[in-house]
Formats: C-alpha cells, structure tokens, sequence
C-alpha cells in the first residue's frame, strides 16, 4: 500500500498546487484522479481557452498553466494514481485514512484534500421510471467489453458521438442493433454519420429516429424496451439497452463520507477549509463557504492556508515555521 | 434597459423579476442568486445542462444556440423546440421582457 503525508482527490490546478504548498513544508503528496490526465476541468473542457485572472499572467492558456504548475510541483516528486476513481475512505486504527479506488488501488494518509472540482463525470441516466432495476440487468450506461454483445440484440439510445460510434462498432459484433434517436439528425462527427447511415441503408443496423425509449420491461432481466415515436408506442425485444447521453458532473462516492454536504459542494471551517471529520480538508470548487467564489486563484488561496493545518496532524500538533521561498528557495523532497 | 422576466418554477409557481440588462451577468447567474434551483455547476461553459429552461414567451429574436449548446441539449431530456440553457443568454443581449419556465431536474 502507498503511503503519503496528503492524499489529495483531484489533480486540477488546486490538487497541484497542494503538491507545491506540502513541498515548500516538506509533506510527500499522492494525487488520485477519475481523468487519464493531470489537470481537472483545464485540461479535459477547456484545454485552450485563455484565464486571464491568474496573478502575474495576464493571459494563459489552460494547459499551459496546468504544465506549469506540472514544473513547479517536480521538486516534491508527487505520486499520481490516474484513471482510477476515489471510492472509499476508511479510518483505520493507527489513526491514518485508508483510500481505495475503483481498481483497488490503496493509498493510505494521515490527512486527506479533496480538491474534486466538479466532482466525478458519470453518465447521464434518462428519466425512466424502473430504470434501476435493470441496471447490470441488461441496462449498461458505459460499454466496457464490447464482446459482452456478441449475438446479442441490443438497443442504444443518443446521438452524440458515443452513441454513434458503439452503434458502428456493435454492428458487427452483436446480433442486431438499434439506434433510438430523438431527432432526424445526428451531431456527432461528419464521419461518423455517414458511416451509420451507411449501415442503415445495407439493413445492418436499424435507426428509429423521433423516438424516445419510454418504458422497460422484463422479468428477472430486461427483455423488452417501450418506444415511443409521434405515430404510437411499440415494444421492442431486447437483450440489452444502452443509453449513451453524455456525462455529467456529480459528486460521486465522495458524498458517502458523512462530509457536511450543501448543494452538491462541501462545507468548510474558512479558518483552515477543514471539512467536519477531522483530517480530512476540502479546496477549491468543491467547497463551499459564505463569501465562496469559484476561482482558481481563490482555491490556491485555501489550500495554502489548510496545508498549515495539515502540517500539525502530520507532526502531531507542531506548528509550521513559516520561511517565504525568496528566503529559502525550493529544496527538493 | 429595465426589463420584466416572468418565471414559472417546478412546481408551476409563478415569478417576476426586474433586471437591468446592463448588468453583465447572464441568465443562469441571476436565476442563481435570486435563490432558484439552479445549480450552474460547470459555471456558465454549457456543459453540464442544469441551468435547461423553456422560452414560453419572447417578442424578439434570441441569437442562435452554438454549437456546444446543441450538442449539450442533445444529450438530456425533457428537451423541447423551447428549450435553452439559460448561461448562454447574456442579459445584454434581451431587447424586452421575457417568459421562462424551468425544465424538470435532471
């Protein structure tokens, strides 16, 4: 199991700066993210947009900041566990917090930082009334292995990206797809659509447009889909129903952890951005406090101030000596 | 430039508010602070979708949705030929009073 001083969620520009703020007080930092990449929001929605509210930038582009404070963190050498999701968090007897991810990965800290941004991206469920009880029941939001399809009759509902190109895929891996679509036309990539089109046109692939999944039935597993088109409402045998919306920001595992919640952000103590378990801290657009702003900045700012914090559970209540780095440079951890 | 925005909430209560369209914020932002339930949560970039409203009634033409704002609405539900996200109205751009009503939580 890996062992850090902070276990920070979340590796946007508030999870790095942690790195940097721990470094310069000599705390050993381990970064987990869901994103394959460092970065947060800046790297995953809006890689080349400039900020222009950064001090001392008047302009930056957001890669570029996160590739900056990428450099600026090497001294301290973080470990970073990308890809994987923080799932839960555990107390253990010698006092120290246990975290395993959605691979089972296991890091274990005596201070945790969420700095989880948005939160975790999960996919959009459409409104249909049962829809949780086919879950793993024939109801798959993500496709993980597509050879769980093979000869089997599948219906995909969206018109993204995602929907188009698994539609494309599992044509010739499933027995029959269908393709439910709310409108005439796609917004996926150019290619793609005419590719889709194309397997329509050859009869390898059955395209219900104007048409919604409204309904699903089955006993102990899915076996029909209700669809509902301006005309009428028709059943259709299925094996499988995969709804491909897009995915939308939510709190994820993280609001299982008895953390003081409010709308979807978690309190914290303005004094050090500790949340109320002990141990545990809360930093930049996760949390939430009155007076909150949601700028990257304002989240350097706390997590500045909760490292201090963190620095006397670490060392058992010894306060920090505080040395700017005009002073004393950056010594590398 | 005052105008009058009537809102009719989930639970089909009606509203009124004065704004001044030279405020500088857009929609989602002043239905957030006038305590809605609205949550905003990607801040205004049309990505997340919470901020879904339908125009019941508007004597002027709005500007055309982007593209990120179609593809946004194409993903979630209870969409109508109404529907918009209401972080991607700035009020500067509203020449008079406007009728909305917020979409279902999704």
């Amino acid at each position: 199991m890996s062992q850090a001083d902070i276990l920070i969620i979340g590796a946007g520009p508030c999870g790095l700066f942690t790195v940097f703020e721990a470094g310069l007080l000599k705390l050993k930092c381990h970064l987990v993210d869901a994103l394959p990449t460092a970065g947060g929001q800046l790297s995953e929605i809006y890689p080349k947009k400039p900020i222009y509210d950064i001090p001392g930038y008047p302009e930056v582009i957001a890669e570029d900041l996160v590739n900056n404070l990428l450099k600026q963190i090497e001294p301290f050498k973080p470990e970073f566990t990308l890809g994987e999701r923080a799932e839960k968090l555990e107390k253990l007897e010698n006092g120290q917090f246990k975290l395993t991810t959605n691979h089972g990965t296991e890091i274990q800290a005596p201070v945790i930082f969420i700095a989880g941004g948005l939160g975790c991206f999960e996919p959009r469920k459409p409104p249909i009334g049962n829809i949780a009880d086919f879950e793993l029941k024939g109801v798959d939001y993500i496709i993980k292995n597509p050879e769980k399809y093979r000869d089997q009759n599948v219906v995909i509902a969206g018109g993204g990206d995602s929907a188009l190109d698994w539609s494309i895929y599992l044509s010739s891996v499933a027995k029959r797809v269908t393709v439910i679509h709310r409108r005439t036309e796609f917004r996926g990539a150019l290619e793609s659509v005419h590719k889709l089109i194309e397997l329509v046109e050859n009869k390898q692939v059955d395209l219900i447009t104007e048409a919604e999944v409204v309904g699903l039935q089955g006993e102990d597993r899915l076996q029909k889909v209700l669809v509902k088109t301006p005309q009428s409402t028709m059943e259709l045998a299925t094996d499988y129903f995969i709804p491909l919306f897009g995915l939308t920001p939510k709190l994820g595992p993280i609001a299982d952890w008895n953390l003081n919640i409010d709308k979807n952000a978690i309190l914290v103590n303005t004094l050090d951005y500790s949340t109320n378990v002990p141990g545990i801290f809360a930093v930049g657009d996760i949390n939430t406090y009155e007076g909150k702003l949601k700028l990257i900045l304002c989240g350097f700012h706390e997590t500045t101030v909760a490292v201090q914090s963190a620095y006397r559970i670490v060392h058992g209540g010894k306060k920090p000596s505080f040395k700017y780095t005009t002073v004393t440079g950056i010594e590398q951890l | 430039m005052e105008i009058e925005l009537k809102l009719t909430d989930r639970e089909k209560q009606q509203h009124c508010l004065n704004l001044d369209t030279d405020w500088g914020f857009n929609l989602m932002e002043i239905l957030k602070a006038s305590e809605f339930p609205v949550e905003g949560t990607c801040g205004g970039m049309a990505l997340c979708a919470s901020c879904h409203i339908y125009i019941k009634s508007y004597e002027h033409e709005l500007p055309p949705q982007s593209e990120q704002e179609l593809l946004i609405l194409d993903q979630v539900f209870d969409v109508t030929s109404e529907s918009r996200l209401a972080c991607q109205i700035p009020l500067s751009i509203l020449q008079g009073n406007l009728e909305i009503e917020l979409a279902p939580q999704q």
